[in-house]
Formats: C-alpha cells, sequence, structure tokens
C-alpha cells in the first residue's frame, strides 16, 4: 500500500554519464504519486532502465537528486529476464527477499503466488516452466515484500503477444488488489496504453523526458479497451509522440 | 533402449576383443609370465594373492580418500577466500598455480625426505588433486547471474548471504566438475608418491606392491595390482559422477534429460 495523492518519489535533474562517456540520462525529472501506474515508453538505450535503477539505489546517478518526500519506499523489482535462481524451485524463489530479511513467512508466499497464480506451481522449478509462468514467478518475488513502489523493467518483452496480454491483465489486477505505485517500463506503445495512466515519452541520447501523455480510461481495463476507438487514439498520440522523440525534438 | 545397449555392449566387445588378442599372442609366441603374463595367469594372481593385494589397496584408497577430501575443503575454501578477498587472490594465486605446473614426480621425492612416509603420500595427493576443485570453483563463484547480484544488493543482503544463498550454490556445478576430476587426481597422487617412497624401500600401499613386483619380475602380480589400481580409479569416477548427478538432477542442464 502506498498514500494515495502523495508524492513517492521525485527525480530532479537527474543525469547519469557512464565511465565509457555515454551519456545516458540529462536533466531527468519524474515525480511519482502514491498509487499511480506510470510508464517511461522509449527506444532501447534511451535510459529508461537506467532511471529504474536509480530509483533502486542499483546505480548512482551522475548529477541531480531523488527524494522520497513520504519517507524511502519499500521497493519490488521485476528485471526483463526472470532473473530465477535455477536451484531453487518457485516457492524459494518467492520468498527469497523475506528470507535475506530475515522476516519469513509462508503466508506471504502462498498471498504472492496466489496473486499471480501459480499456486499449484510452489513446487516446481524454473526449468519446468514456461517463460511465462517464470515471470510470474519473478513478479511473485517482488510481491512478497508488500512493496510501496514496484519497478518494472520491460518484464514482459521476451514474451509472445498472446502470453504477454494475459499478464497485462493480471498485472492490472494485482495492481489493483495491492493497491501499490507501479513505474513501468517498455518500449511498447501498445502496453502503456494498456497498462497505465500516465506516459511518459522519453528521447534518446541522452534520455530525457520528451511528452506527457495521460490515459483517463478507467479500470478495471480489459479486452473490449483494448478493442476500444478510444484505446486506438491514444495509441496513436503515444505512437507520434515517439516518433517525434526519436527524431531528434530535443525540445519538450 | 537400442542406444543403451550399444553404449554397454561396445565396450564389453572390445575388451573382450583386446583380452582374446592378448592371449592369443602370449600363447602363440609363447612369451614367459616374466614378460608379459596371459590374462588368465593375471587373474588367477589376483584371485591367489587378493589377501595381500585387497590390504595393499585399502591402504592407497584410504591416502587417496584422505588426499581428494583435503583438496575439496581446501580448493573451495581457497575459492571462497579469493572470491572475498581480491587481495588474497592476487598474492597466492600465483603459487597456486606453480604448484601445478611443475610435475608431482619430482616433487614427491622431496616432500619425502621432509615428511614422514604416510604424510608425504597425503600431501602429494593433496597438491595434485587441489588445483581443479580451486580453478572450477573460482570460475563458478566469479560467475553468478548479474541480475541475481542486483536483486540480492536490493535485498540488502550481507556478504554472507549473497556467499550462501547465492555465490554457492550458483557455482556448485562447476564445483563438483573439479571434484570430479580431483578424486582420479588424488589417486594419481597417492600413486606417484607411494612409487617415489616405494624405491626407498618402505610402504604398503598398492602403488609399492606395483615397484616391488617388479624388482622382483613377480610381473603377474604387477598386472594383478594394476587391474586392481585402474578399477579403483574408474570406481572413484564413477561414485563422483553419480554425487554430482543427484545433486543437479532437478535444475542443471547438464543432468537433465533432454526432452523430445
Amino acid at each position: 500500500m502506498s498514500a494515495p495523492g502523495r508524492i513517492v518519489v521525485s527525480l530532479r535533474g537527474v543525469g547519469k554519464t557512464f565511465e565509457s562517456g555515454t551519456v545516458a540520462l540529462e536533466n531527468f525529472a519524474l515525480d511519482v504519486t502514491g498509487g499511480e501506474f506510470v510508464s517511461l515508453l522509449g527506444p532501447s538505450g534511451c535510459g529508461k532502465s537506467t532511471v529504474l535503477r536509480i530509483i533502486a539505489g542499483l546505480s548512482a546517478a551522475t548529477s541531480g537528486s531523488v527524494s522520497w518526500p513520504a519517507g524511502e519506499a519499500r521497493l519490488g523489482f521485476v528485471f526483463q529476464e526472470p532473473t530465477l535462481m535455477p536451484w531453487a524451485n518457485v516457492t524459494d524463489n518467492v520468498r527469497l527477499p523475506i528470507r535475506l530479511a530475515r522476516r519469513d513467512d509462508p503466508d506471504a508466499v502462498a498471498r504472492a503466488l496466489g496473486l499471480v497464480g501459480l499456486s499449484a506451481f510452489a513446487r516446481s522449478y524454473p526449468r519446468e516452466l514456461s517463460g511465462g509462468m517464470k515471470m510470474r514467478v519473478s513478479i511473485a518475488r517482488a510481491l512478497v515484500t508488500e512493496p510501496q513502489l514496484l519497478l518494472m523493467d520491460e518484464p514482459f518483452a521476451a514474451l509472445d503477444e498472446i502470453t504477454r496480454f494475459k499478464l497485462n491483465n493480471d498485472l492490472l489486477s494485482v495492481w489493483q488488489a495491492v493497491r501499490s505505485t507501479v513505474i513501468f517500463v517498455t518500449h511498447s506503445v501498445f502496453e502503456s496504453v494498456y497498462l497505465s495512466q500516465r506516459i511518459l515519452v522519453m528521447t534518446p541520447h541522452p534520455g530525457r523526458v520528451f511528452r506527457e501523455i495521460r490515459i483517463p480510461a478507467p479500470y478495471p481495463r480489459n479486452e473490449s479497451f483494448r478493442t476500444s476507438a478510444e484505446y486506438a487514439g491514444f495509441c496513436r498520440q503515444a505512437a507520434e509522440a515517439l516518433a517525434a522523440a526519436m527524431s531528434g525534438g530535443g525540445a519538450s | 533402449m537400442s542406444e543403451r545397449l550399444l553404449r554397454l555392449g561396445l565396450p564389453v566387445l572390445v575388451l573382450a576383443l583386446v583380452v582374446m588378442c592378448w592371449h592369443t599372442v602370449v600363447r602363440v609366441f609363447a612369451i614367459p609370465p616374466f614378460v608379459l603374463p596371459g590374462p588368465g595367469l593375471v587373474l588367477s594372481t589376483l584371485i591367489a594373492d587378493w589377501g595381500l593385494l585387497w590390504q595393499s589397496l585399502l591402504v592407497t584408497l584410504a591416502l587417496t580418500f584422505e588426499g581428494f577430501v583435503l583438496a575439496a575443503a581446501g580448493g573451495i575454501a581457497l575459492a571462497i577466500i579469493f572470491n572475498q578477498w581480491r587481495l588474497a587472490e592476487y598474492s597466492l594465486y600465483p603459487y597456486a598455480v606453480i604448484l601445478q605446473v611443475t610435475p608431482i614426480v619430482a616433487i614427491a621425492p622431496l616432500l619425502l625426505i621432509y615428511l614422514p612416509q604416510p604424510l608425504a603420500v597425503l600431501a602429494c595427493a593433496w597438491i595434485v588433486a587441489f588445483f581443479p576443485v580451486l580453478a572450477n570453483t573460482t570460475l563458478g563463484l566469479n560467475s553468478v547471474d548479474h541480475n541475481l547480484i542486483a536483486l540480492f544488493e536490493l535485498c540488502k543482503a550481507s556478504r554472507w548471504q549473497m556467499l550462501w544463498h547465492l555465490k554457492l550454490p550458483s557455482a556448485l556445478p562447476q564445483m563438483l566438475t573439479g571434484l570430479r576430476i580431483a578424486g582420479g587426481l588424488s589417486l594419481i597422487g597417492a600413486v606417484v608418491a607411494e612409487i617415489a617412497a616405494g624405491s626407498a624401500g618402505a610402504g604398503s600401499g598398492l602403488a609399492y606392491r606395483i615397484a616391488e613386483s617388479g624388482y622382483r619380475l613377480n610381473i603377474p602380480r604387477m598386472f594383478a595390482a594394476l587391474l586392481l589400481l585402474s578399477l579403483a580409479g574408474v570406481a572413484i569416477f564413477f561414485a563422483l559422477s553419480a554425487i554430482s548427478h543427484l545433486a543437479l538432477r532437478r535444475w542443471h542442464e547438464s543432468a537433465v534429460g533432454r526432452e523430445r
């Protein structure tokens, strides 16, 4: 749970230059409100992932600041790959974060597995699961700590479209159920429109926010939203913004 | 199924052919047993001298096992130390390599001067066997999935947790490969040391029996002892392979059958 309406995390003038000299981010600003579902949309190499890693503390910003007005949030992180431990079964993979924090709780693991619909596979090993199921395990692992802020780095990019649609729907119901804040990184226009309340379209080299698009469509969203004219309109708006961002429209 | 039959049947067939050739050559050319004993004589010597050879085998196996355990413990411990403290790796790794590349046959006589004989044999077994454990475990500890490391950092895992819950399990396949190599090598180390010691006239291991039989031109016993030694090596290899398979069968590609 995160307090709705209050700013959870705020990035100001964040820049990141890698040791190789590549400027990944420049003067990046972002405010995320409690309970919100925000997507960062942009081509690969525009620094979207870097934003998440900086928020998570996995990478340090070269300039600017990250602040937590309501106190540092409990984080959940979902990587691009499932990143499971192959030697551990589903239960042990999901309980890893609480085990490391010495707050082991079988109920929390069962709840997280229930949320992603994998209760029947608690004792399976990752290699016995499909790509989509592995990603569900990865999401359950991120949920097990009941995070206030869920950071997702192109989690469904490697999945086929049918699996992705299914996981999109499931992610939205999980989000509605746990009411956490989500920052979702993607390079898919359709995915970002379907999922988010707000999309930040980013420019590449260096990464900056180019345009903000609000998607005021109500939740729950489902397949009828995916086929609506309203959805098509937002997709067009986002696609145009993305095209403009990529053709080097530096100014926002 | 038929492939399995071939895999078992063909080596047995080759063995039968070689033994038959061996037997025929000895018969046809009437080679005396002190030059080359026939397979029948080797087998009967093995049975006749079983009491003596079995005792010697146990001595050699005990030293091999002790050397292996010490090599496994030493190799794994050193790999962990290297992984945790870079400076330790930089300072010690070159010497581990030197110890490995210097032929053990050359080191064994020296060790026999400074150490009591059983200890010298043990030291030889250890020197030969610890390096593959060290090298493979080090490789395993250094090839952990970077995203998993990031996840552990995100969970604020302590160094110890990172080692115990992530690095060691993830290095297990390489570690087991190292151990499998070390099993055979510790037998070699023990045998080399025993032969070196045997020429000084002491000891009771199987390798010593080989050396002794050689001096006495008791070639059939030499062959019988050699046969036992080979079988011991094969048994060690299979035992370690089985352990490795059991440890990895649920999750590692190397131990999981391919679905067709």
